[in-house]
């Protein structure tokens, strides 16, 4: 089925997504404002990583999508999936230096330098940064899109980075349920790529 | 209700934890392993008839049902800090007696150096036995000059009222000077024994959970600081964590160790 949107329309479903991504956000603020919440910083702190999970996904998913379906306009979404990825990532990781730590830098060094999960998802978000920053047109125009894909590669070092992160958190609990799901959706969206790559 | 007298020694006069707050925020994983599921589905519990056997390196092994328990020593209300080894912690007014009361009544033989805690697992009450996260039933143990400490709580009740199911009705341990998952709910069995007992968190992960898991913010998790902790319902967005006091603040509890290397006994 070749479905072919006007670019009106693709300003349509580009507003509904931005405003169904604000959700989660939204039901966390509200949940803690209106005290339902015995423990707040848990939760958003959970929410939060979950969601920089979910959006991974959703942008890995676009071009396996594309290809199969022959929708090339998918390709109009995928940015702001990414810096959604991006938006929870860094709500993510201001929980951590928020409410862990209480703004005290030093003291969040000590913990990424000293315990391994926390070492690889501090990686992995700042190798989002370069990413995010280089989103816009003008950027992809300035490097020129060959070096611009390159850079945007490292999705493929961070998706990986993202799942080792969520795995060892769950470690001590032997609770791997999660992260595995996570683990196999990212793992079929990358060796697509791979697959493709390979037959070209 | 289940009131206790008041227990002004070994009772804190922080602020305590909401009644709502500690009833609906529980580490249980016989009934789930998120916060909020043992409040959910600990309903299925039956608390009605329950025996407590203790048996193993003691002089005149009992059975006792719940109300010959109850009526074993006269029963206090302590207020004790809770500290879980998450990070969080809560202070809660418990009900209950001496652990030591009882260790007088089943005279242990010289044998008797650890004391095992067995909890019920019955998968038809406890929807998450049989989740792997855990070997069940869930068990934990003390040194016997541990468990003979006053301090050392056999709980009945908790706010002037009996034990919530989701708190671990119908008796548990209470070891305030111990992370939270040391005091073991749901209690059907307490065995005297000469060897250490293996416990549930000490097989699943011996690196992160130890035998004594005394608070120690001077030792941490491998994944976290013990150094600080948030107090729930009071530590939130506008403060800084709380320091953690070692042994939770119950110093009392100190030559129970001495000389003892707590960063290998941890």
């Amino acid at each position: 089925m070749v479905f072919n949107p006007s670019p009106k329309q693709i300003g349509w479903l580009k507003g509904a997504i931005f405003a169904l991504a604000l959700v989660p956000l939204l039901r966390m603020v509200y949940l803690t404002v209106s005290g339902q919440l015995v423990d707040p910083l848990e939760f958003i702190t959970r929410g939060t990583g979950d969601w920089t999970l979910y959006f991974l996904c959703f942008t890995l998913a676009v071009t396996p999508l594309r290809r199969l379906s022959k929708w090339n306009w998918l390709i109009k979404l995928r940015r702001m999936l990414g810096l959604f990825m991006f938006f929870y990532g860094l709500l993510h990781f201001m929980t951590f230096l928020w409410f862990d730590h209480f703004f005290d830098v030093q003291e969040m060094w000590k913990d990424v330098l000293k315990r391994p999960f926390i070492t690889v998802g501090f990686i992995a978000f700042v190798l989002l940064i370069p990413l995010a920053v280089t989103s816009t047109n003008a950027m992809v125009k300035r490097l020129g899109g060959k070096r611009w894909q390159w850079l945007h590669r490292l999705i493929y070092v961070i998706a990986p980075l993202a799942i080792l992160h969520f795995w060892w958190m769950k470690a001590g609990k032997h609770d791997f349920i999660q992260p595995t799901i996570f683990g196999v959706i990212l793992s079929v969206l990358l060796l697509m790529r791979v697959w493709w790559a390979a037959r070209k | 209700k289940l009131p206790g007298k008041l227990n002004p020694s070994y009772s804190t006069l922080e602020k305590q934890t909401p009644f709502k707050d500690a009833t609906t925020y529980n580490n249980y994983y016989e009934f789930g392993t998120d916060k909020s599921e043992p409040a959910m589905y600990a309903g299925t519990l039956k608390t009605h008839p329950w025996t407590v056997s203790i048996e193993g390196e003691v002089k005149k092994p009992l059975t006792l049902d719940l109300d010959a328990l109850l009526k074993l020593a006269p029963l206090e209300e302590r207020v004790y800090r809770l500290r879980c080894v998450e990070g969080w912690s809560m202070v809660i007014p418990w009900v209950g007696y001496s652990f030591s009361e009882l260790i007088k009544k089943v005279e242990p033989t010289g044998n008797a150096k650890y004391v095992e805690f067995v909890t019920l697992a019955d998968k038809k009450q406890m929807p998450g036995v049989g989740s792997r996260v855990l070997q069940w039933p869930y068990t934990e143990g003390l040194r016997i000059d541990e468990a003979n400490h006053p301090l050392a709580l056999l709980t009945f009740g908790m706010y002037g009222e009996v034990l919530p199911n989701q708190n671990g009705a119908p008796v548990r341990m209470v070891l305030p000077w111990k992370y939270g998952f040391k005091s073991a709910k749901s209690i059907v069995k307490i065995r005297f024994v000469k060897d250490q007992p293996r416990t549930s968190w000490n097989l699943s992960a011996p690196n992160e959970y130890g035998f004594y898991s005394n608070v120690n913010p001077d030792v941490d998790h491998p994944r976290w600081s013990q150094a600080s902790e948030r107090r729930i319902g009071e530590d939130g967005f506008l403060s800084r964590k709380r320091k953690t006091l070692m042994f939770n603040g119950y110093a009392d509890v100190a030559p129970l160790y001495a000389g003892m290397d707590l960063k290998r006994y941890y």
